[in-house]
């Protein structure tokens, strides 16, 4: 496979690709014709309610469970497949709920996983400190919170150096600095090239962060494409709120009335009006013919979880 | 077939059982019988002090053959089942790790550990009569604990393959009690069951060979019927075919005990 060697994985290539997966126990079909690319330094989101898929999507990527039907390769090697050892070496994992093992201390778990991986684990200890565990580095497992229980887990998945990063729900239990803190890594890591797929329930939380996302539904992807995009093909309408003087707050109403704008509320100086989106910049051009009424105006756009909803439903 | 997974896997899981003490206790457990009954075991002919090393490898025998099978189905029962159940098994699998490496890691670490503290249990109280024992007593007593390592061994690959195929914990140590309950305390009942309601007409030349099914059987022969002095004590000679005082084809048996159990876990543990 020439064409999708790592060395020519430079920007955009895609690296996990799935064709056509399928994943059936019986009669329920978990995962049902999935078809993704994911392409190289990529922070791309996988989102959908719980038993949408996504885990199982996940496991299948990593090989630990294998597709029903058609065909998975990360980095251009076929999973499951014989060339399994070099595709896990490039490949961080962290599990949703992580579990690790309460009897090792933060060092010897790294220490553990890092002999599994082939890793010196030289480098461990500022792995600990990555992941803001340095202070907890010689304490077990047993004694941790959860969140530290995620950060380790987080550490684990980063040893090696991986080139792509499979993250199921990493921020569960964390609190919202260490989210920041989280995220941050992420970012550092985009940087260095690394391509990483995340699922997260926190739509809010992903959906300034990622480059692209898929919805994903009864074990289908059902759009992919960047949160604006996926917008614009929801077509979700946009909310205006307008700030006006007590004295202009008929005059502005009445000018609104006369636009294509749907819903209209009123509340203490301020008009919420709701509008299509091809509809904006009519909206906007109206009222900046009140030159002076109007005081402030927010442009609200749909948040993820109207795009969410509306392709989930 | 990378050997570095299996010995890490392997490491982790013996000194898991170092740290939290297993080891120590059991070897504990082991050297506190083999002493007493070493010293004690002759105290209803109202004498005390060690006897013979014939006497005291009967008694230890008839301990052994009850315990060891149980530690060791403690021991492994949840090996597997027990990541699965607590959730860190697909951490494992997402290692570059085979299925096969890691279940031969398990098995490994834990005999390891199951060896170690039954070498260092009875091997202290060999130390402590090794004055009093003759070259001759000294193989025995070797041969006692050697053949106490393959009966933990083979009971472990019972417990291991049990932790592959049952669903959860619950049912993993449920099957572990069964299978103890089957090999030490049911199997003979049954076979000389057999014996006696057939009053010897079927299958009495077969029978003996039937002993070979349970692990628990093969270690009484190789302890017991390997000794002349034993045999003619419980008369036993005349039952027992010769063919199955070869203690190479005992320990050849105790090795296919070891052998298939671990087959069938791999083999089902590969999906």
């Amino acid at each position: 496979m020439a064409d999708t060697s790592p060395a020519q994985n430079e920007a955009g290539a895609p690296v996990i690709v799935a064709r056509g997966v399928r994943k059936h126990y019986g009669t329920i079909h978990a995962v049902d014709g999935v078809d993704l690319e994911v392409r190289s330094g990529e922070l791309f989101g996988l989102i959908g309610h719980n038993g949408a898929g996504k885990s199982t999507l996940f496991k299948m990527m990593l090989g630990l469970i294998p597709q029903t039907a058609g065909e998975i390769r990360i980095d251009g090697a076929p999973v499951p497949g014989s060339d399994f050892r070099t595709v896990r070496r490039k490949v961080g994992y962290l599990p949703e709920n992580v579990v690790l093992y309460d009897n090792l201390t933060g060092t010897e778990t790294l220490d553990f996983f890092a002999r599994l991986k082939g890793v010196s684990p030289a480098g461990n200890a500022a792995l600990l400190e990555r992941v803001g565990l340095k202070h907890a580095a010689r304490r077990r497992v047993r004694e941790y919170s959860k969140g530290m229980r995620q950060r380790l887990g987080f550490a684990q998945a980063l040893l090696g150096k991986p080139r792509i990063l499979f993250l199921d729900e990493p921020t569960t239990g964390l609190d919202p600095e260490a989210i920041r803190g989280f995220y941050a890594i992420l970012r550092q890591l985009k940087s260095e090239g690394v391509t990483m797929v995340i699922t997260s329930h926190i739509l809010a939380e992903i959906q300034e962060r990622v480059d692209r996302l898929a919805i994903m539904a009864a074990g289908k992807v059902q759009a992919t494409g960047t949160v604006q995009a996926l917008r614009e093909q929801m077509d979700l309408p946009l909310w205006f709120d307008v700030r006006v003087a007590a004295e202009d707050f008929e005059s502005v109403r009445n000018v609104l009335a006369g636009l294509p704008v749907g819903a209209v509320e009123a509340r203490d100086g301020h008009i919420a009006v709701q509008c299509a989106r091809e509809a904006k910049m009519t909206v906007i051009a109206a009222l900046a013919t009140l030159d002076g009424k109007v005081r402030d105006l927010t442009v609200r756009e749909p948040s993820l979880e109207d795009v969410f909803f509306g392709f989930s439903d | 077939m990378e050997f570095s997974q299996i010995a890490t896997i392997a490491g982790k899981e013996f000194w898991d059982r170092i740290r939290n003490r297993w080891v120590l206790a059991v070897a504990l457990v082991f050297t506190a019988f083999a002493l007493s009954i070493a010293y004690f075991g002759a105290a209803q002919q109202g004498a005390v002090g060690f006897r013979s090393i014939e006497v005291t490898i009967a008694s230890l025998v008839s301990l052994v053959i009850y315990l060891i099978p149980l530690i060791a189905l403690v021991l492994g029962f949840d090996a597997i089942v027990g990541e699965r159940e607590r959730g860190s098994l697909d951490l494992l699998l997402s290692m570059p790790i085979t299925r096969l490496e890691l279940l031969l890691g398990k098995y490994l670490g834990l005999a390891g550990a199951l060896t170690f503290s039954t070498v260092a249990g009875f091997g202290l109280v060999g130390v402590v009569l090794a004055s009093q024992l003759d070259l001759n007593a000294l193989f025995h007593y070797f041969g006692f604990m050697f053949s106490s390592v393959l009966l933990g061994c083979a009971f472990l690959s019972l417990a291991v393959m049990l932790s592959v195929l049952a669903s959860d914990r619950t049912r993993a140590s449920g099957l572990a009690i069964a299978t103890w309950f089957f090999f030490v305390l049911i199997f003979d009942l049954l076979v000389l069951g057999v014996l006696v309601v057939t009053a010897g007409q079927w299958g009495g030349e077969a029978l003996p060979y039937a002993l070979l099914l349970n692990p628990a059987d093969v270690f009484r022969i190789l302890n017991i019927f390997s000794m002349d002095d034993v045999r003619t004590l419980y008369g036993l000679s005349t039952v027992f075919p010769p063919a199955l005082a070869q203690p190479w084809l005992l320990g050849l048996v105790m090795a296919a005990w070891i052998a298939g159990p671990l087959a069938i876990a791999a083999w089902r543990f590969r999906r």
